[in-house]
């Protein structure tokens, strides 16, 4: 719980950064395509919104995250299950595993721009590839960290291999594949804009683009904040659904899920 | 018909040295109803009989075989307790309790009411839809008891129970579960290694000896039941502890 004081201080704190901006935007005369003033950036931003530009746009992005999400995890989990169950299904895919581990997925972009064209198909697929791997080695990992002695409690009850993992190895996996759709939301974010920004009609991504030729730096400055409240909300959906699903996983209460890998 | 039968039982762990004698022609057998306790120091291979007979480990050599039948994998007659609860922590105690009944899919409707019983049994009346993680350690291996007993098993394994709890609770414990079996009259093998639990508890004692496990002595206890703790303090008490605990002192085992 935080005091009053602190809050009002933690406000008072962001008003005088924007202030002292502002300030010394005009004071000393820096060019608006090198660091626009807050205000022009809420300007652009209202302009932006009324004329349903970035509403549209937004729509777009939107979309391409959250159908890059859901293929990149269902792939994610049906091989990460499948990998998770066989050791020899892992035996042959692991020399594909590493390789695509170490690449930089979006550096596939203009290649899936060439296979699946500048509309919404190569955008969620690249979103789906981009945000498919952590969550594929969570779920490998979860399905595995089934308790020795649980397993043993489920095999002297006479369970099959299916009972013990739908009524053990999942659940046990769950909080594992929890932190695993928190990665994969930023991820998918990530790949979406990325391949809007290689090729695309329609897009936040494009627009950034776009707005970089017509040297538009306030313009850009205010998709970078509707970007940043896209990604929050995203990430809080999640966090939700994490805290509601996960209610009995003592690791819950104690810290934060921890998210890497959101800075690719 | 014997509940229990085991014939030249014996168990080897393979190890970069060679193979280990867990178990070595171990033969005992025990009657419908009865209570047995196996005593040992850690290592004796106590567990890995338990796990022999609840079906999840293959033996090496020999035969066991429950109620006439040899095990060939996890039965559905027995009820398993283990060292720590093993309690699922995103069931609640009812759903804990009713594993057995999911997994063998013997109808949740049929024995949601035998469950109710059972916990009221077990004094947790009340803590149905607790979790876990709400209940003290007595509590969650009371929930586990419960569990072993959902089924309506014809023999309860036991492996060093309330070895994880406190001195007090444990004696509480032990009356409980003499209680529960004075009603529900099921054979139980109860693995421990403190002796006056297994003296307090059974209607015979074995004593097993490690590397290789062996059983070394089978030891009536002839004490009137119900036994209440008083009982700890009679010579007739102090005079089996006494029989055990000579022969592992014999043996340099175990430094109670």
């Amino acid at each position: 719980m935080m005091r009053l004081p602190d809050f009002a201080l933690r406000l008072l704190l962001v008003a005088v950064i924007l202030l002292a901006w502002e300030g010394a935007v005009h004071l000393f005369d820096i060019p608006a395509f090198m660091l626009p003033a807050p205000s022009s950036i809420v300007l652009a931003l209202w302009n932006g919104i009324a004329s349903s530009l970035y509403i549209e746009h937004l729509g777009v992005t939107l979309s391409e995250t959250l159908l890059g999400f859901v293929f990149g995890s269902i792939v994610a989990l049906v091989l990460g299950t499948l990998i998770a169950l066989s050791r020899r299904t892992e035996y042959f895919l692991y020399p594909f595993i590493v390789m695509f581990q170490a690449m930089p997925k979006v550096a596939l972009a203009p290649l899936i721009i060439v296979w699946f064209g500048l509309g919404l198909t190569s955008k969620v697929a690249q979103a789906a590839l981009t945000a498919f791997f952590p969550l594929m080695v969570n779920t490998i990992a979860g399905l595995r960290s089934a308790d020795e002695d649980r397993v043993a409690l489920m095999r002297s009850l006479d369970a099959t291999e299916w009972q013990i993992l739908t009524m053990l190895r999942a659940p046990t996996a769950m909080p594992f594949i929890m932190a695993g759709f928190e990665i994969a939301m930023v991820l998918s974010l990530i790949g979406a804009i990325v391949a809007e920004f290689v090729g695309a009609q329609k897009g936040l991504g494009m627009l950034i683009m776009g707005m970089t030729f017509t040297m538009d730096v306030a313009g850009q400055f205010s998709v970078l904040l509707i970007l940043s409240l896209l990604g929050l909300l995203l990430n809080s959906l999640i966090v939700y659904i994490r805290k509601r699903l996960l209610f009995w996983d003592p690791a819950q209460k104690a810290a934060a899920a921890p998210v890497e890998g959101g800075t690719l | 018909m014997e509940a229990i039968a085991v014939q030249e039982l014996s168990k080897l762990y393979p190890t970069r040295d060679g193979s280990v004698h867990a178990l070595q022609q171990i033969s005992f057998s025990v009657s419908e109803g009865e209570f047995v306790a196996v005593v040992g120091p850690s290592g004796c291979g106590k567990s890995t009989l338990l796990k022999i007979l609840a079906g999840i480990l293959p033996p090496s050599k020999g035969e066991a075989r429950l109620r006439g039948t040899p095990i060939t994998g996890p039965r559905r007659d027995i009820g398993v307790v283990f060292q720590s609860p093993v309690l699922l922590p995103w069931r609640c105690v009812l759903d804990n309790v009713l594993l057995p009944v999911d997994v063998q899919r013997l109808g949740r409707d049929r024995h949601q009411k035998v469950a109710m019983d059972l916990l009221s049994l077990v004094g947790l009346e009340g803590f149905e839809r607790r979790y876990p993680w709400e209940l003290s350690g007595g509590m969650q291996q009371r929930v586990a008891i419960t569990r072993a007993l959902i089924h309506n098993p014809a023999m309860l394994l036991m492996d060093e129970p309330f070895g994880a709890l406190d001195a007090m609770t444990r004696e509480q414990m032990n009356l409980e579960l003499q209680r529960i079996w004075l009603e529900r009259k099921k054979t139980v093998l109860f693995i421990t290694h403190s002796i006056a639990e297994a003296v307090f508890l059974a209607d015979r004692v074995f004593v097993m000896t490690p590397r290789p496990g062996r059983i070394m002595d089978d030891v009536p206890i002839d004490l009137a039941r119900p036994r209440n703790l008083d009982i700890m303090n009679t010579p007739a008490f102090g005079e089996y502890v006494k029989r055990i605990r000579v022969q592992f002192q014999a043996k340099g085992d175990l430094d109670a």
